[in-house]
């Protein structure tokens, strides 16, 4: 896969200005603005509670902003996001193929002609032998890849995913790290991911928005420059070590400690 | 020797096991068996030694017999009381779900009815069968009524509960999703309810046999077409106490037969995904 320069991939999304506020007192996030362009991997990096899962419940429409706009380009259609929880969020009572199925279901088409589609975004999480299986049967890895296919199944615009891997051991975590950017590059989407992992965020992504709590704010952007495809041989470059050491040192300034 | 040799097939924990699993399999059965033939043999020596005649209290022989002798009078009135019973159930399981529908459709309605269905549920039945047998001339209806009373209101809380509890960030993925209102119920509330309300559904199911038993006392009338409940009470008049037991019987039975085919029904419902039919490793 290439590498294109910022700004010369076609926008998908602009936050301008937004702030939300709670109850008219609790300043969630202040301000925020930020451009999303095609096939970018932004993390979101920050403390607990300086509005991260906001912003993306922003972007999502579950809540409406308090000042500030957020533009799709090209106007926003049913099938433009695909969402990933901190926990898996199955529905249990259904098969690995009925969860995948879901985001078309809703959308009136039925099984058979979605079929094919199911089976290659399952074939891609390595779960083609489970289509039958209940979520009860699989693993906490298994089922965050359930959940994962499920987000890109209908190929949308933008996919927003808060925390995926936080709860998961640190080998499953690696791993899904380096399947994700494998299914970014074959399937080809735009992804905002929020993380607390300074890690996980130089690894996975093009640009770290390192944000601030009370009130929560973006306090720095972090680009990331190395190429993708990106190996395991990336994690141990001094180039990743360089970048880490900037995240950490942005995300201690947003901590309020000295660096 | 090496250590493979002497590895044995199951470890210590594995037979502990087994042997616990092989006791629960067969006491489960034999021990509420041997309780039962313990009482009825007690039962039988405390009226041969106190010489207690059979009018007041009857030797489970007698009990035996007059069930065999009575059966087809005793069957015809379970099957009435069984009838009632069903149809109860059946008006509790379309009232109650439908409520709950409606009442988590809308908040106007839950809020203005919601507390009637209370009201409804805790004014005894006794106290209201009296009324319902003035006002509504059907024998059959009126105990309906009665039945369905008691029955319909675990239904609606438990399934009102159920369609109330499905996952938030589920709720959140259906809304970004674009899903109408009927597809969020459809394939996602009344899922989650399911549990719920199976759990309803079988405490309404003996709750409906009482309603229906303690209806048919409050009716009183006889003739053709009356339940055991009444056969009860006609043979408390004529001092025909084996007759009673055997009918007392009857019911006992009805009602854990009701609650064991309703278990069942939720077993094969929920089996192959839910909590609550997975069977535990240990
Ligand atoms: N529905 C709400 N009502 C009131 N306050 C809220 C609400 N949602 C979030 N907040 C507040 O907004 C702030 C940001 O919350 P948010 O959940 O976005 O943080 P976060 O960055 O996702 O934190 P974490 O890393 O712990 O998930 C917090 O102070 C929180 O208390
Ligand atoms: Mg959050």
């Amino acid at each position: 896969m290439e590498t294109k320069r910022l700004g010369q991939r076609p926008p998908v999304l602009e936050m301008s200005n937004v702030t939300k506020t709670f109850n008219g007192d609790v300043v969630a996030l202040r301000n925020m603005t930020l451009s999303v362009n095609e096939g970018d991997f932004i993390s979101l990096l920050g403390p607990s509670g300086c509005g991260k899962s906001t912003a993306l419940r922003l972007i999502a429409g579950l809540t409406s902003t308090s000042s500030g706009r957020i533009n799709w380009a090209g106007g926003q259609s049913q099938n433009d996001l695909g969402v990933v929880f901190q926990e898996p969020t199955l529905m249990p009572w259904a098969t690995v193929a009925q969860n995948v199925w879901l985001p078309f279901r809703l959308r009136g088409q039925s099984y058979a002609s979605v079929k094919d589609e199911i089976l290659d975004v399952l074939r891609l999480v390595g779960l083609e032998k489970f289509l039958d299986a209940y979520p009860r049967e699989l693993s906490g890895g298994m089922k965050m890849r359930v959940s994962i296919a499920r987000s890109m199944v209908t190929k949308p615009r933008l996919i927003l995913m808060d925390e995926p891997f936080a709860a998961l051991d640190e080998i499953t975590r690696f791993r899904l790290n380096n399947d994700l950017l494998q299914l970014k590059a074959k399937i080809g989407c735009t992804v905002i991911f929020v993380t607390h992992s300074v890690f996980e965020s130089v690894f996975l992504s093009d640009r770290i928005v390192v944000m601030a709590a009370r009130p929560g704010r973006v306090i720095r952007e972090v680009t990331v420059d190395a190429p993708y495809p990106r190996s395991e041989a990336f994690r141990t470059s001094a180039e990743y070590a360089a970048l880490c050491r900037e995240a950490s040192e942005a995300l201690h300034i947003a901590m309020g400690e000295p660096a | 020797m090496s250590v493979a040799e002497n590895t044995p097939l199951f470890d210590a924990e594995d037979l502990r096991r087994q042997r616990a699993a092989r006791f629960e399999r067969f006491g489960k059965w034999l021990l509420p068996v041997a309780v039962m033939i313990a009482m009825i043999w007690f039962w039988d020596r405390l009226v041969v030694w106190n010489e207690i005649p059979h009018f007041i209290l009857p030797r489970p022989g007698l009990v035996l017999e007059t069930l065999i002798k009575d059966w087809p009078m005793l069957f015809d009135a379970l099957l009435v009381t069984l009838q009632i019973t069903m149809m109860a159930l059946a008006v509790a399981v379309i009232g109650g779900v439908g409520l709950a529908v409606l009442f988590t459709q809308s908040r106007l309605v839950e809020m203005s009815f919601y507390p009637y269905a209370v009201i409804l549920q805790v004014t005894p039945v006794v106290s209201i069968a009296p009324l319902i047998f003035i006002y509504v001339d059907s024998r059959t209806a009126g105990l309906l009524i009665c039945a369905w009373l008691v029955a319909f209101f675990p239904i609606l809380a438990n399934t009102t509960l159920g369609l109330n509890s499905a996952d938030h960030n589920l709720r959140d993925l259906f809304r970004i999703y674009g899903a109408t209102r009927w597809q969020t119920l459809r394939y996602l509330r009344l899922p989650s309810a399911l549990p719920y309300f199976l759990g309803g559904l079988r405490i309404a199911g003996g709750l409906a046999l009482i309603g229906a038993v303690v209806a048919e006392y409050v009716a009183g009338t006889g003739g053709i077409g009356s339940g055991l409940a009444f056969r009860i009470l006609e043979a408390g008049y004529r001092l025909n106490i084996p007759r009673m037991f055997a009918a007392l019987i009857l019911i006992a039975m009805t009602g854990v037969v009701i609650f064991a085919g309703l278990s069942f029904l939720s077993h094969m419902l929920l089996r192959k995904w839910h909590e609550s039919a997975l069977k535990r490793e240990t």
